[in-house]
């Protein structure tokens, strides 16, 4: 392609697709305020399903699109009926949880049933091309743009028309009214889930005609570009997402055109950014709207955590300190300093997710800030590498809350969209700014942990290293949360808006939380640098922090012993039962929903 | 400092729209130091919005919010605290997951002097480094405060004392109504904004708060209170407020509002759903 009608032309048809995923989107949103993380799941599976019928059944094409409607609304309509409905009455932050563990063992399902290799998926149309003025357009850009058309007819008659549609409507404007006009909630729900997962079925069937490929990693990528145009055209607002996708679709295709394919995402996410900042209502929304979100009615559930007694912490921290003087295997060393690492990644992720109340999604991008930190000064400046790695953990702290800060008028579900974001940033800025951080080819030889010019190369002295940072970091943060800060942190994750009417800024106590949250989470990247010896942008990435987030609501929400159990829970359980690495995640994913259903305080309570 | 007699609050055609709706219109208000004034009206009269305007957590279209001489129209609700405003919220806010203690610590968070040094850009990061490294006039000050705060406490009777660490989740409802009061006081305000201090409350209750708002007034605390229990607002206040879809209907001693047709009118003009005694519990 070369005109810039062949960008625009480009960019209104991916821009379609995007509204495909966009407007289901904003359908949820709207009768539930709720950011279905798992709308680039059911993306997937259509894909996958498209894939099925096309490859394998050999359907013609019409038909391959009502079967993969239908069998994504089928998963979508399972998601609301099992996954979601028994969570009504729970906080808000239930909900939020449950779609990102739907969104994971969805994922995996696919995964091991097609393995994560690319797939070819043929477009079953005529590969000819029609000019028109300077640019050129295919039947498969005419089907995406009628498909489009058609289901945004479709969708208007509906919501307009039918009686289903007005019920619908009367939902997301006021709930409660229309609850009390004897509005079937659970049908509504039900209604808007189906066609939101079929739309996004769809959509994932059309993109993998459109790029000839399919792969697993499509899932997350969908569920942000949704979620972006989503937000900037106005949570909730139907036509605001399909403008929003056109929008998002022409900035991408554009700034590839000036830029190259490499910063097509970067684009993606500093839109949101953006807008997010200058309007978080969306750019249709009138300046001064009421918050999105409910104003009243705790966020995280309540809970008494446990108490640990004093000596009982003791003993457990002496026993874990002289376990490499037992006869113990060189495995399971290993296994604790993974462990150990996780712990300091999770303390961060529970002082921040859970004490202040800002569930981030993107903490890994603060390990891979630490970690290229680290790495760089001890490889390029020599820099001793303790100091190094102290290093990195300013660096964390320091960048990483600059680079939240945005967020920090945001609430509740926003904040999760705006670190997933910012966290993919992170980690294309990594790979495209190839001067500093060599880009796709990572950084390798970067020199082992030492202490005082002392080479730790034992896995007894890595192992005493690690577990050592992780208490100290650990006893850092209890003596913060038994402190002013502690109470102020709190405060403003239970209500936000009594805490501003009691003087407290949530500038600064965000800051400071993240600041200090940054620093562990530095740290921990910083140790694996110079244990894994090798690191490139995809070392640290959204499983991880998806994985941390799995551990802190393991242990408690805030709670610092929880966050440690959970990280040895989490990475010991799988290990003690030899359990196949890609089923792991598929059962982190299962714990997560297993807490968020039955045990939402976690092993050891929220505190 | 104002003049010796102006009023410390007062407020100058504040007005507030949401869409098409005119929430408060046209407000005028003077409360004078050590003064009590009630704001009564039916449901959706306005009057929590306008409280919403005093303490920053809404700004208005148009109008001017003075304080003790100041105009402090669209400050933030962190500043207004600063400067000693402190409200009590219509549904409660406590902080549900803390203590007793702490949701009445977090009310003298804006006296927190010796970990909080008043020092410019890095005063954050010397207060995380205080906050962590605790030494004894951190260790006093936070002492000081919890004496303090019992203190406050005590003025609840055996209602709260007793209840002092559990979590503000697991308390009465009148409870926790107690729990926000005693917070506002812990600030130490000098303009106490109480938004239906007594709803969801039974009569024994209610006479206990009643009490208590007496004698804060009493010692001087100057407060403006919605109140929809006629009864107290006519024992407690130097002056009433009526409003009524966003205007003031009516202004005077409780006694004359009372009597006012305008005011009768506008209760029964709304169907008695606002009649004065009936609550809205949420
Ligand atoms: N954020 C908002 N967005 C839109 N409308 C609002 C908002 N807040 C209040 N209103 C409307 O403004 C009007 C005044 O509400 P307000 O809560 O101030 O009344 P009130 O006098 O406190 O009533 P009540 O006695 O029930 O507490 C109501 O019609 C309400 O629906
Ligand atoms: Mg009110």
């Amino acid at each position: 392609m070369s005109s810039w009608l062949d960008y625009t032309i480009n960019g209104l048809i991916v821009g379609n697709v995007y509204a495909l995923v966009a407007v289901g989107l904003a359908l949820i949103f709207g009768v539930s305020r709720l950011i279905n993380f798992a709308q680039g799941s059911i993306y997937l599976v259509g894909a996958y399903i498209g894939w099925v019928a096309v490859v394998q059944l050999h359907t013609p094409l019409p038909l391959t699109i009502i079967f993969v409607a239908v069998a994504a609304a089928l998963v979508g309509l399972i998601i609301e009926r099992f996954g979601l409905r028994p969570l009504q009455n729970s906080v808000r932050i239930a909900p939020l949880l449950a779609t990102i563990g739907i969104s994971f063992v969805l994922d995996q399902l696919v995964m091991l049933t097609f393995s994560p290799n690319p797939r070819a998926l043929p477009s079953q149309l005529p590969d000819i091309r029609f000019q028109i003025g300077g640019g050129t357009i295919g039947p498969l850009d005419l089907l995406i743009a009628g498909v489009g058309i058609s289901s945004a007819l479709l969708l208007f008659v509906f919501l307009r028309y039918t009686k289903l549609g007005w019920a619908v409507r009367a939902a997301s404007q006021d709930r409660d009214a229309a609850m009390q006009m004897g509005v079937d909630v659970n049908r509504v729900n039900q209604t808007v889930f189906g066609i939101a997962a079929a739309l996004g079925g769809v959509s994932g069937l059309l993109v993998g005609m459109y790029y000839n490929q399919i792969d697993t990693a499509m899932s997350l990528q969908a569920t942000l570009k949704g979620v972006v145009a989503e937000v900037v055209g106005g949570a909730g607002n139907v036509p605001g997402a399909v403008i929003g996708s056109l929008l998002l679709g022409l900035v991408e295709s554009y700034g590839v055109a000036v830029f190259g394919t490499s910063y097509r995402n970067l684009f993606a996410f500093l839109l949101l950014v953006v807008v997010l900042v200058l309007r978080p209502n969306g750019l249709f929304a009138s300046a001064r709207q009421a918050p999105p979100e409910p104003l009243t009615g705790t966020f995280i559930a309540p809970s008494r955590p446990v108490r640990i007694p004093r000596w009982a912490l003791a003993v457990a921290v002496a026993a874990f300190a002289i376990l490499p003087l037992l006869p113990v295997s060189f495995y399971i060393l290993q296994t604790l300093i993974n462990a150990w690492l996780l712990g300091m990644l999770a303390l961060s992720l529970t002082l921040v997710a859970g004490t202040i109340g800002q569930v981030s999604l993107g903490h890994a991008a603060l390990l891979a800030i630490g970690a290229y930190t680290s790495a760089l000064l001890s490889l390029t400046l020599n820099i001793p590498v303790g100091l190094a790695i102290v290093a990195g953990g300013l660096m964390s702290a320091a960048l990483g809350t600059i680079l939240i800060s945005p967020s920090f008028r945001l609430r509740g579900h926003y904040v999760s969209i705006a670190t997933l974001a910012i966290g993919e940033i992170v980690s294309l800025v990594i790979l495209n700014w190839e001067s500093v951080t060599r880009g796709p080819i990572g950084i390798s030889g970067i020199p082992p942990l030492s202490l005082f010019g002392y080479d730790l190369i034992s896995p007894a002295s890595v192992y005493w290293f690690a577990y050592a940072v992780m208490v100290v970091l650990a006893l850092l943060q209890s003596r913060l949360l038994g402190s002013h800060l502690g109470r102020s942190f709190r405060a403003i994750r239970d209500d936000d808006i009594a805490a501003r009417a009691y003087g407290l800024s949530l500038n600064r106590y965000k800051s400071l939380a993240f600041i200090f949250g940054g620093f562990a989470a530095g740290i921990s990247g910083g140790i694996a640098a110079h244990l894994y010896s090798y690191i490139n942008h995809e070392t640290f990435n959204t499983q991880q922090s998806i994985l941390a987030l799995t551990v802190v609501i393991l242990g408690g929400l805030g709670n610092v012993v929880g966050a440690i159990v959970g990280a040895v829970a989490l990475v010991g359980l799988p290990e003690m039962f030899r359990i196949a690495a890609e089923y792991r995640i598929l059962i982190y994913g299962i714990v997560l929903l297993l807490l968020v259903r039955f045990r939402p305080q976690g092993l050891l309570g929220t505190i | 400092m104002g003049q010796p007699h102006a009023p410390l609050l007062s407020l100058r055609g504040l007005t507030r729209r949401f869409g098409g709706l005119t929430a408060v219109d046209g407000i005028d208000l003077d409360l004078a130091k050590g003064g009590l004034v009630s704001i009564i009206g039916p449901n959706g009269a306005g009057k929590t919005t306008l409280f919403n305007l005093v303490t920053g957590l809404d700004r208005p279209d148009a109008g001017t919010v003075n304080f003790e001489g100041h105009d402090i129209t669209g400050l933030s609700p962190e500043r207004l605290a600063a400067q000693g405003i402190a409200r009590t919220f219509q549904l409660g806010r406590v902080f549900g997951n803390l203590s007793v203690m702490d949701n009445v610590l977090i009310g003298a968070h804006t006296r927190l002097r010796a970990v909080k040094p008043a020092v410019p850009v890095i005063g954050p990061l010397l207060e995380l480094g205080l906050a962590l490294l605790r030494p004894s006039s951190v260790r006093d000050e936070e002492e000081r405060l919890r004496e303090e705060i019992k203190a406050i406490l005590a003025r609840f009777g055996e209602r709260l004392l007793p209840r002092i660490d559990q979590p503000a989740y697991s308390l009465s409802y009148a409870n926790r109504r107690r729990v926000e009061i005693a917070r506002a006081l812990a600030l130490k305000p000098r303009l106490l904004l109480l938004d239906e201090p007594t709803a969801g409350m039974n009569p024994s209750e209610t006479a206990e708060m009643q009490t208590l708002v007496a004698e804060l007034k009493a010692e001087g605390l100057t407060i403006l209170l919605i109140e929809h229990k006629l009864e107290m607002v006519m024992r407690l206040s130097d002056r009433v407020i009526v409003m009524d879809e966003g205007k003031k209907i009516a202004e005077g001693p409780g006694e004359a509002v009372r009597g006012d047709p305008k005011v009768i009118e506008a209760y029964l003009g709304h169907g008695l759903s606002g009649t004065p005694e009936q609550e809205s519990a949420a």
